[in-house]
């Protein structure tokens, strides 16, 4: 057993839990600051504290193992500020971003966001590429964001990293990359009923007609990837 | 090191054996080998862990015990001691759950001039949905049609499937992947433009649509902030504890309970949508669940209470690759996309027995029976079993690097517990994962209590008795469309009478009269975990 302390106070819990599965085990029953307890929600970001050392450090309490002396709390919400849009009338040109988001001029360059970011995400960069209008960049560097709002938190400049870099994404996804050509052929087949006639014969198949007809399929199927 | 000292030598088979591994396929099941080793493995065909409902309108049902329990159980509420002349909101539609689906529907809605109000139990986006690596399935491939996309669902589904529903899930599909493309995900493309695609176990062409391996989350980031976008009202940390009808007897809203300040609440709505998820953290049979922390089966034990008829509740999807170490994972969800890119499945001593492509179902019950009556598992120092995922040939396969640009997120998880997955395999077992019965409902999402529709996992149907992967992203959006667009056309007629919860006060004679004691309530709403709870049991593979 290990010595951790929630909020300041101290519980002895078996060593190698994550933080999530640490307050647990103290009795915690938490509703805010736990969502997917897979590492993906950005819900339960804690900022902790090893004895001996001045940084404050930032984790996902379900992706984090906690150590001997650790000091710790989560930080369930974060009031960022996020800007109200249509993604269709936002495009890609010129300073559209700076209008919806005209505090990102701020940024200092200090990245205390990149350190305070629990995915290890390069986020004063991605900002760096925002500036610059270098969409593709801040797609890039931005994916793995699970939005916990750390770095809002910890941002001297008060932006909202995160919020900037959904609407790039956004915009990315919409207007740059937008939808293949080949799909809008699929929709109108689809709407002109071009497989209607063959779903209607295969809606009343048995068992035997559909094993066969995916038997010859499989045979044609080519590689997985 | 990076294994347990008990695990390595088995670590050090699988590499010795990878090289001669690399070009060989084991032989694919025929239907016949398949449907028997279903039938002694697959945990649904367990008659022992299920029992018979007895109470409801599906009385008779068998389900797996856990989910029994919840089902016969006591309301939360006190039906006298809420105010039903008050309603805290109005609404036209209420969405309760706020994963894909009820996003979806809520948007849908919204978009058709609904005043729509959301009520979810964690945070807005906070579901299985965002947790989804593999991807959306949908024929939007040349060599692939909506009708191939039929075949393969149906078949995977055990023929059980309602047709109707299928159809609406595949042709719905493409338009799908459009007006997500047109929400801004960005979809893994190739260098032209096209969509990036792969084939996923059980289906016949390439028409699985990711982002990386976050597809998931990118799509719940991107509507989630349509949802913000669009003003709609959302109620976190307000999960339904109980639907409500009125006079008549259709559904008319909701009473919700504050988790912050445990006052209740009353929602009035023309319409209501359950988009409430699954039931993993039931833990039913005992397995590990790679589904989230708020998946507790509300919608369902709402839904039966108010008179609705559940489908297919028996059957339940064990993902074949759910993580069995480090324990810190324990139960979370390697997604299919790595068998998809070559990884084999091969047991303590380095040798494959089974088809690294087989169905979900079949290869989980293949694990079982490896590890169980074969006794071909590796055994953990936790008492956990597994076979190994060798991932380092998606490497020797693609070149290298190929699994870091694929499988970034899986990777660093990894690696905060010293485990190189793109050198080193990993180590799996069946985890609960999909509810693939539920609710039943029609084309529209409507079930059977008037006005109370169902999308996503907590219906039930679309999926037959097993699901294929690729098609649980899918469906969420499209009945979550479908529901939408249905309700802004219906809610135009309805005028709702009197509020009540007389079908609560007539659920609790019939458990009454069933002798089933009144300290089992439900919904669950959240699994307690406290004190010894927190630590890793694994009664099902103990058991074995």
């Amino acid at each position: 057993m290990i010595p951790i302390y929630v909020m300041g106070k101290k519980y002895e819990v078996p060593q190698g839990l994550t933080i999530l599965k640490a307050l647990e085990f103290a009795g915690y029953r938490i509703t805010r600051g736990c969502g997917c307890r897979g590492g993906v929600c950005g819900a339960c970001v804690t900022v902790f504290r090893k004895k001996g050392d001045f940084r404050l450090q930032v984790g996902l309490a379900c992706q984090t193992v906690v150590e001997p002396d650790i000091f710790l709390t989560q930080l369930p919400y974060v009031p960022a500020h996020k800007a109200i849009y249509s993604i269709n009338r936002v495009l890609p040109e010129g300073l559209n971003i700076l209008k919806l988001y005209p505090e990102l001029a701020r940024c200092m360059g200090c990245n205390t966001c990149t350190k305070s970011c629990p995915m290890g995400l390069e986020v004063m960069n991605y900002i760096a590429a925002a500036l610059r209008n270098d969409l593709h960049q801040v797609v890039e560097l931005s994916m793995e964001c699970v939005m916990c709002g750390m770095c809002a938190a910890r941002c001297p400049a008060e932006l909202a990293p995160f919020n900037i870099a959904l609407l790039i994404r956004r915009i990315y996804g919409r207007h740059v990359l937008h939808r293949p050509m080949t799909l809008d052929q699929r929709l109108k087949d689809i709407r002109e009923g071009r497989f209607s006639k063959d779903l209607l014969d295969l809606k009343t198949c048995g068992k035997a007609e559909l094993e066969e007809k995916f038997k010859s399929l499989q045979a044609t199927k080519g590689s997985a990837v | 090191m990076t294994y347990p000292a008990e695990v390595q030598p088995s670590v050090d088979l699988v590499n010795r054996s990878r090289h001669d591994r690399l070009t060989k396929t084991f032989p694919k099941m025929d239907f016949e080998e398949k449907a028997k080793l279903l039938e002694t493995y697959h945990p649904d065909f367990r008659a022992h862990e299920k029992e018979a409902l007895r109470v409801g309108p599906n009385k008779g049902m068998r389900a797996p015990k856990e989910v029994v329990r919840v089902l016969e159980s006591y309301s939360r509420l006190d039906p006298g001691a809420v105010d039903m002349t008050k309603a805290d909101y109005r609404t036209d539609v209420l969405v309760i759950g706020s994963g894909g689906g009820g996003v979806t529907a809520a948007l849908t809605a919204k978009k058709r001039g609904m005043d729509v109000l959301i009520a979810t139990k964690l945070r807005l986006g906070d579901s299985n949905t965002i947790m989804a690596e593999g991807g959306i399935g949908a024929a939007t491939e040349p060599d692939d049609s909506p009708v191939i996309h039929y075949i393969d669902t149906m078949v995977g589904g055990r023929y059980q499937n309602i047709p109707e529903l299928v159809e609406a899930l595949v042709t719905g599909a493409p338009f799908v992947l459009g007006w997500l493309t047109d929400l801004g995900v960005n979809f893994d493309r190739r260098p032209e433009g096209s969509y990036l695609t792969h084939m996923p176990a059980g289906h016949s062409r390439k028409r699985s649509h990711s982002i990386k391996d976050i597809t998931g989350l990118e799509i719940m980031r991107v509507v989630c902030d349509e949802v913000r976008n669009e003003e709609i009202l959302v109620l976190e940390f307000s999960p339904a504890v109980e639907l409500v009808l009125d006079v008549q007897g259709r559904c008319a809203g909701a009473v919700l309970y504050n988790l912050d300040t445990g006052r209740h609440c009353l929602v009035q709505a023309k319409a209501t949508i359950l988009a409430t998820g699954g039931m993993g953290r039931l833990h039913p049979q005992g397995f590990p669940t790679s589904n989230h922390y708020g998946a507790t089966a509300d919608g369902l034990v709402m839904a039966y209470r108010a008179g609705a008829k559940l489908i297919f509740l028996e059957f339940i999807q064990y993902h074949p690759t759910g993580i069995a170490w480090p324990e810190q994972m324990l139960g979370l969800l390697i997604s299919e996309a790595l068998r998809a890119q070559g990884a084999q499945v091969v047991n303590a001593a380095g040798d494959m027995f089974v088809d690294r492509l087989e169905t979900r179902d079949a290869l989980s019950a293949a694990i079982i029976r490896e590890c169980g009556e074969r006794s071909m598992g590796v055994v953990t120092p936790t008492g956990m079993l597994g076979v190994w995922l060798d991932t380092p040939l998606i490497d020797l396969l693609g070149g290298n690097g190929t699994f870091a640009r694929r499988f970034a997120g899986i990777q660093s998880r990894f690696r905060k517990y010293n485990i190189d997955p793109s050198k080193e395999p990993i180590l799996v077992y069946p985890t609960q994962h999909y509810q693939n019965g539920g609710v039943a409902i029609n084309v529209h999402g409507e079930t059977g209590v008037p006005n109370l529709y169902a999308v996503g996992e907590v219906a039930g149907g679309v999926h037959g008795h097993n699901r294929l992967g690729s098609n649980s992203l899918l469906d969420i959006f499209v009945f979550g469309r479908r529901a939408g667009e249905h309700i802004a056309e219906k809610t135009k007629e309805i005028h709702v009478e009197r509020l009540a919860l007389d079908h609560v006060r007539a659920y609790h004679k019939e458990l009454e009269e069933s002798h089933i004691p009144e300290s089992q309530i439900s919904p669950m709403l959240l699994p307690d975990y406290r004190f010894e709870k927190a630590l890793t049991t694994v009664e099902h593979t103990k058991e074995r």
